[in-house]
């Protein structure tokens, strides 16, 4: 194939190259991007939060007035939600992963440390959290019912035992004895001691930067009069068992109200609704961006086959193969293509440059632009495809035509 | 002659109508993309309460830790302490002052037809009112003397009013909220903010607040804030202990109505703070700050950094539109040279020639414009349901349906400016040899 004819020709309508260059550059540039960003939000919302989300719910009780006794409500709730057929496990927790609001607290190896070693948040729960919450054991023991402590919200939080997870326990302790040992959840003694290892529990909070730190603290501690439990139904009777428990526990007790009963699964859609919505956005960019460049190909193309009618009649009258003139336009198409590519490439460098100022968002990993150049050359072949059939089909004899 | 260039570009649009349509539907592509994401960082970012977002200051104190800042850059903490709240309520040394917090209470409607239901409203003071100026249906703000005396007193949000006494005048009436009555002593009308801009820490997109009452007898009922806390040492046991503690949970905004105001306010906070530290509070260095309203809402984000790439991103992909429609007019008007060399050896200045592809041009980006301004009602749309906490600003307004078909016009005049340019510059001679 020769390129110095296919050069000579485009030099002559160098504007209508720089347009299509322009366009597969800036495609180039905001593909690569978008695609990375697209890709860490999937990450983001493929975590998994370490809990059983199909068949557990939770919802909050608020009771009226100082004279509702709060302590008494959350033995009397758990009882009665534990009777309940379809219920699996139930228990009483302050919060739950991915609600975006709960209780952090900086844990310490010393009493009055300056920087505490780890961030962690608390979940305050009774002795049936980890079946409930469906958090596996890998080290150590479960709470014991007697473990399970009163406490008035807004005492200091000192308990005799907790359960880590993992993630918290190699935080603490990096050398992986975690179990056993005793940590500061206060500035001062006494101390709790580790007494169980879960795999993983995620924060509630989606944009933490420490998600799977979490500790479990065995009490009951409503928030003034506000409690929240958790369920867990057996499978597949979640949604019966949501309505059934609504139900039961508005009737079992009138000074007070059952809040809102919602499932993991619609609070896991919530919390990763912006990511999904970023994810969806950016998706419909891509998608008209190389439908409009595509076409945007395949006009300018056309234009040019129309325009070279002439020429190309008289090439093939001198003898050129219909292939000849395939490879003409494929080739043409490719040296611009690359061309726009190579500038591109710098594009998405830059804007990835810029992410990562504004934003500090991690850099473009490499493969993206060379994968970019490769979807790009094959766009740019099947959207000059068509054109080019259409001039290889051009006859000689159009050469001799004066129109 | 205007009209006469107007139906033959109409005539050679439809000539074409192939690539007409790609043309048009590359411009409402982009339009779209660029109007939709533009018009919710707009409407997310735009001033609250322009005709005092100047006076209305949010008070920062940094009364964390020695060994750690609040915000990892040094900022100080988002929210207030108790004790420093209320110190700097009493002193009363700006011109309006309101502390506030988030509060959620049952409510046990008189009418037993309602079931008790759980409602989010604010705790605050009398000036919060004439602060933030939220129109009043029914009645009115409560009084200063109100506040000091600690009164059982409550403000309506519309919403609850009529959910509680189907929208009429409740003025005087009672309201039963966590076991105790409160008397109503004012209800709201419709309150549209498009952020809840004076709330920040707790979710500028919330609900809006149901209810507000007054923050001294709400501490009275030991009511704990239902919002954001934080604490950087722990406070000791009970209620007391918990207000006297270094906890931060309370917004504090300060009218000031002039820059000497401001500098005099400024200079009071730094004094006060030099006497908390002679108490042993305050372990930081002086690191007051009071914001402005449209200043706190850049320091907090309200335009989230999503939308501000997705901006970025569909203007990148209108570009790539116009471009796309550079290269197909340029196609177009090239293949009318024969067309425009006639005219031209008839006679027509390139004046003219110019005029009425410009015109052609320009009934393409209307087009675009009119279908972009659909595509953008339909991406509005789909924000609201992408986004449910975006329901405030996921609107079209007349300001933005304008600029909508500026943008539009100015695109394709832009884009059809060069390709014009070229078809006047057509030689009458060359081509009429052939």
């Amino acid at each position: 194939m020769e390129i110095r004819p296919i050069l000579s020709a485009l030099m002559r309508s160098k504007v209508s190259m720089i347009l299509i260059g322009v366009q597969v550059a800036l495609t180039l540039a905001i593909v690569c991007n978008a695609l990375f960003i697209i890709g860490q939000r999937l990450d983001h919302m493929n975590r998994p939060s370490g809990m059983n989300e199909a068949d557990t719910f939770y919802f909050g009780s608020s009771g009226f007035g100082e004279g509702f006794d709060a302590q008494a409500a959350i033995r009397e709730d758990l009882a009665t939600l534990r009777q309940m057929p379809g219920v699996a496990s139930a228990t009483t927790s302050n919060s739950v992963p991915m609600s975006e609001g709960g209780w952090s607290t900086g844990i310490s190896l010393q009493p009055k440390q300056k920087t505490s070693t780890a961030d962690s948040t608390i979940y305050i729960v009774d002795e049936k959290a980890l079946d409930t919450f469906g958090a596996k054991l890998i080290a150590g023991r479960d709470f014991k019912p007697e473990e399970v402590t009163d406490l008035v919200f807004g005492d200091r939080l000192r308990p005799s035992v907790i359960i880590v997870t993992k993630a918290l326990a190699d935080k603490l302790f990096p050398d992986g004895d975690a179990l056993g040992k005793s940590v500061y959840l206060d500035e001062d003694p006494p101390t709790s001691t580790i007494v169980g290892i879960v795999e993983r529990t995620q924060q509630p909070w989606m944009s933490s930067d420490s998600i799977e730190n979490s500790t479990f603290v065995p009490a009951y501690m409503p928030y003034g009069n506000s409690t929240r439990y958790l369920v867990r139904a057996e499978p597949g009777r979640r949604d019966e068992v949501m309505k059934a428990v609504e139900q039961k526990l508005s009737e079992s007790n009138t000074s007070r109200i059952i809040g809102k009963v919602r499932s993991m699964e619609e609070t896991r859609a919530e919390a990763y609704a912006g990511d999904r919505a970023m994810a969806i956005i950016l998706s419909a960019v891509i998608i008209s961006l190389l439908a409009i460049t595509a076409l945007g190909i395949v006009g300018m193309a056309s234009f040019w086959v129309a325009q070279r009618t002439r020429q190309i009649g008289t090439r093939r009258a001198l003898g050129a193969s219909r292939t000849d003139i395939l490879r003409y336009f494929q080739t043409e198409n490719f040296i611009i293509t690359t061309l726009g590519l190579v500038v591109g490439a710098v594009l998405a460098y830059a804007f990835s440059l810029w992410m990562m100022k504004s934003y500090q968002s991690p850099r473009l990993p490499w493969y993206y632009v060379p994968i970019g150049f490769l979807c790009l050359w094959t766009l740019g072949q099947l959207a000059v495809l068509g054109p080019a059939m259409r001039a290889s089909r051009v006859p000689p004899a159009v050469a001799t035509r004066s129109v | 002659m205007f009209s006469y260039y107007l139906q033959l570009g109409l005539r050679s649009l439809r000539r074409n109508p192939v690539l007409t349509a790609l043309m048009v539907i590359g411009i409402g592509l982009g339009i779209a993309a660029s109007m939709t994401t533009l018009t919710v960082m707009h409407l997310m970012g735009s001033d609250p309460i322009p005709w005092k977002s100047d006076k209305l200051h949010y008070v920062q104190l940094d009364t964390w830790s020695a060994d750690n800042s609040y915000y990892e850059d040094g900022r100080p903490p988002d929210q207030v302490t108790y004790r420093d709240a209320v110190a700097l309520m009493e002193a009363g040394k700006a011109d309006k002052q309101a502390a506030m917090y988030k509060l959620a209470l049952p409510i046990q409607p008189a009418n037993k037809e309602l079931k008790p239901f759980r409602s989010l409203g604010r705790v605050t003071y009398s000036d919060f009112f004439a602060m933030f100026e939220p129109p009043f249906k029914y009645g009115g703000p409560w009084s200063h003397d109100q506040d000091a005396t600690h009164e059982r007193v409550v403000v309506l949000g519309k919403e609850m009013n009529e959910k509680l006494f189907g929208g009429q005048d409740s003025t005087g009436k009672t309201v039963r909220m966590d076991d105790i009555d409160y008397t109503i002593v004012g209800v709201l009308d419709d309150w549209k903010l498009r952020s809840r801009y004076y709330d920040l820490t707790n979710g500028a997109f919330a609900d809006p607040d149901e209810f507000f009452m007054p923050f001294t007898s709400a501490i009275d009922l030991k009511q704990r804030s239902s919002g954001n806390n934080s604490c950087w040492k722990s406070s000791g046991d009970g209620w007391d202990a918990y207000l006297d503690s270094e906890c931060i949970w309370i917004q504090m905004w300060v009218q000031l109505e002039s820059p000497a105001r401001l500098a005099e306010y400024t200079a009071y906070l730094d004094s006060y703070v030099n006497d908390q530290k002679k108490l042993g509070r305050f372990p930081r260095p002086l690191n007051n700050r009071l914001l402005d309203v449209n200043a706190w809402m850049a320091d907090q984000e309200v335009v989230s950094r999503d939308v501000q790439v997705q901006t970025g991103l569909a203007f990148a992909f209108l570009v790539v539109c116009l471009v796309n429609t550079v290269g197909l007019l340029l196609a177009k008007f090239t293949r009318k040279s024969g067309e425009i060399g006639l005219r031209r050896a008839l006679g027509a200045s390139r004046r003219e020639v110019f005029s009425q592809f410009l015109i052609e041009s320009g009934v393409v980006g209307l087009s675009g414009g009119v279908l972009g301004l659909v595509l953008t009602g339909l991406g509005l749309v789909a924000v609201r349901a992408l986004y449910s906490e975006y329901k405030t600003v996921a609107h079209l307004d007349w300001t933005m349906i304008a600029v909508t078909i500026a943008l539009a016009i100015v695109s394709a005049v832009l884009a059809g400016l060069y390709p014009t340019w070229r078809a006047c510059r057509v030689q009458p001679a060359a081509q009429l040899k052939i």
